[in-house]
């Protein structure tokens, strides 16, 4: 497939801006249970929300760039019976909305007690706003990775892998983010934002690898006998019935040579897992704020390339019908 | 229920792209607006179609056949490119299974086009939506036209009559005969989209001639050939009147 610029935006845009929300809620959740001291600006939380909700409404942007009608982009609400994009553009402005509420709440101090705790904690609306946030945002996950995982003849997208990575991608760059952040507004939150990213790193490496490994094994599903229903073992295409280019030429091949996309593949693995989880430690061994945000630059950078090889990897069987043009 | 369909013989279509010129012709003079052709006339010339004839070479030297495989979309039974539609523009009609777009709804996310393992969708760069075989179906309900006409355009066309057009649910129609008496088969059925447009294979005929088929066993010529040749030095017949 040619991986299309707006998407690799709104997936990894998105992405990062979920993991954002999660780790603003997750020191929330930590606070409240008196597990981590409670962060030195309040500004954490709004500036936080408002960064991820500035990061999902940028991806929002780069999807309509996808689109040939932009004005009705409001149709593709109405499918969610059937449809996980549907599902996706419900849910991702569901999810801004709610991180929007829940940076409101904590900026104009909603912080009247709805129950509170035996130990003590107070369930305010922040609370429930974070909650409600967390499901969505999984949902998010979900939605995003399914559409891409729920089309059974692309093979290497076909997989629960797909929907682990993207929560753990885009988990990790959440959290460095979150990381990043914390260490200008937030330094006692510093080391316990970077633990999980470093965790998060880690797991969404072994997961992105284990695909690595899938994809490289896969057997294609449709063979050149198939798609023309005929049993030869040597069947050579000889004219794809015009010797110009078409969309099936231009949107199913992503042009770019074996070597590039190795070069592509170690460049992801080594931005996005490598260098970040260096920063990281760097970072948290030195106190130095620099690392953090490198760390997050240059993983959000390997986590471009890495969709990029995500969608180019994907071999679509109407290939099969455009192997020599003339 | 009706499943309209087209049924297209292999052994028939000489590759010609009749099909594929008047479907063109057809489609890009409709109400729906031109099917887009981009730089026609340049170096890179691209354009939407319908219908498309693919060569293909079975086979290696001498031992070779030629297949040309006219392809559009197969109005699958069970169409992956349906469900995926987040605004519903890609629909199945319930009444006689065609597969269509409404160009009016479609957003063009081309989610659809990926979600169909034949390619048989096609994004028009002008109107920016997605498009696809209709199975003409702004001629094949045209009562204005003759009785004869209300078929697809490129069955109208077709030279050699390769391509067969009706319900492939009515056992007794002539398309269902020609599936079930010629081995008529889909393109990957491994995907479980139970294409709706089926291919009737090409076949090869061939006679088993044995050795003693060649000769004539009771020619009687054979029989005078057994019989004892006259010799120069022996009797003729004249000999025989001169006597």
């Amino acid at each position: 497939m040619r991986p299309a610029l707006s998407v690799i935006f709104l997936t990894t845009l998105i992405g990062a801006g979920q993991g954002l929300f999660l780790a603003l809620y997750t020191v929330q959740l930590y606070v409240l249970f008196h597990l981590l001291p409670a962060p030195e600006a309040q500004s954490f939380y709004t500036l936080g929300s408002l960064i991820a909700a500035l990061l999902l409404l940028a991806g929002l942007i780069a999807s309509f760039f996808h689109l040939g009608h932009p004005e009705r982009a409001w149709r593709a609400a109405t499918q969610w019976r059937t449809s996980w994009l549907s599902r996706e553009v419900i849910v991702l402005p569901a999810l801004l909305g709610t991180i929007t509420l829940f940076g409101l709440a904590h900026w104009l101090e909603w912080r009247s007690a709805l129950a509170t705790l035996p130990s003590g904690g107070r369930v305010d609306p922040t609370v429930l706003f974070g909650a409600l946030g967390t499901l969505l945002a999984f949902a998010l996950f979900v939605c995003t990775a399914m559409i891409y995982a729920c089309l059974p003849f692309l093979r290497e997208w076909h997989s629960p892998l797909t929907v682990v990575n993207f929560i753990f991608l885009g988990g990790a760059s959440g959290f460095t983010l979150a990381s990043a952040f914390a260490a200008q507004v937030a330094p006692s939150l510093v080391g316990f934002l970077a633990g999980w990213a470093l965790i998060l790193t880690a797991l969404a490496l072994v997961a992105r690898a284990a695909s690595l490994v899938r994809n490289a094994r896969l057997r294609p599903g449709s063979t050149a006998q198939s798609a023309v229903g005929v049993k030869h073992p040597r069947i050579v295409q000889k004219s794809q019935g015009a010797m110009g280019g078409s969309f099936n030429t231009r949107e199913f091949f992503h042009g770019a040579s074996a070597q590039t996309m190795r070069a592509v593949a170690s460049g992801f693995l080594l931005l996005a897992f490598a260098v970040p989880v260096a920063l990281l430690a760097l970072g948290l061994a030195q106190d130095a704020s620099w690392a953090f945000t490198a760390a997050f630059a240059l993983q959000f950078l390997g986590l471009l390339g890495e969709r990029w090889y995500f969608f180019a990897q994907a071999n679509h069987p109407q290939n099969l019908y455009y192997r020599a043009i003339a | 229920m009706t499943q309209l369909a087209l049924v297209i013989d292999l052994n028939v279509c000489v590759g010609c792209h009749a099909c594929v010129t008047s479907c063109k012709q057809w489609n890009t003079s409709g109400s729906a607006g031109p099917l887009v052709d981009l730089r026609p006339y340049d170096a890179d010339p691209s354009g939407t179609f319908f219908n498309r004839v693919q060569t293909f070479e079975i086979g290696q030297f001498p031992h070779t056949e030629t297949l040309h495989l006219p392809k559009s979309c197969l109005h699958c039974e069970d169409p992956p490119c349906v469900p995926v539609c987040p605004t519903g523009a890609s629909y199945k009609r319930k009444e006689d299974g065609i597969v269509l777009v409404d160009y009016d709804k479609c957003i063009g996310c081309k989610y659809c086009a990926w979600a169909c393992p034949y390619g048989a969708r096609e994004f028009d760069e002008n109107r920016k939506v997605m498009t696809k075989c209709t199975l003409c179906v702004d001629r094949i309900y045209d009562a204005s036209l003759a009785e004869a006409d209300r078929k697809p355009a490129c069955v109208k066309a077709c030279p050699t009559s390769a391509r067969l057009f009706g319900d492939i649910h009515d056992p007794q129609s002539e398309v269902s005969q020609a599936v079930r008496g010629n081995g008529g088969y889909q393109l990957m059925p491994e995907w479980g989209t139970q294409p709706a447009n089926h291919y009737l294979p090409r076949r090869q005929t061939r006679i088993k001639i044995h050795a003693d088929e060649l000769e004539r066993s009771d020619n009687p010529r054979k029989r005078d050939a057994q019989l004892p040749r006259p010799t120069p030095t022996g009797p003729t017949i004249e000999d025989a009147v001169g006597w």
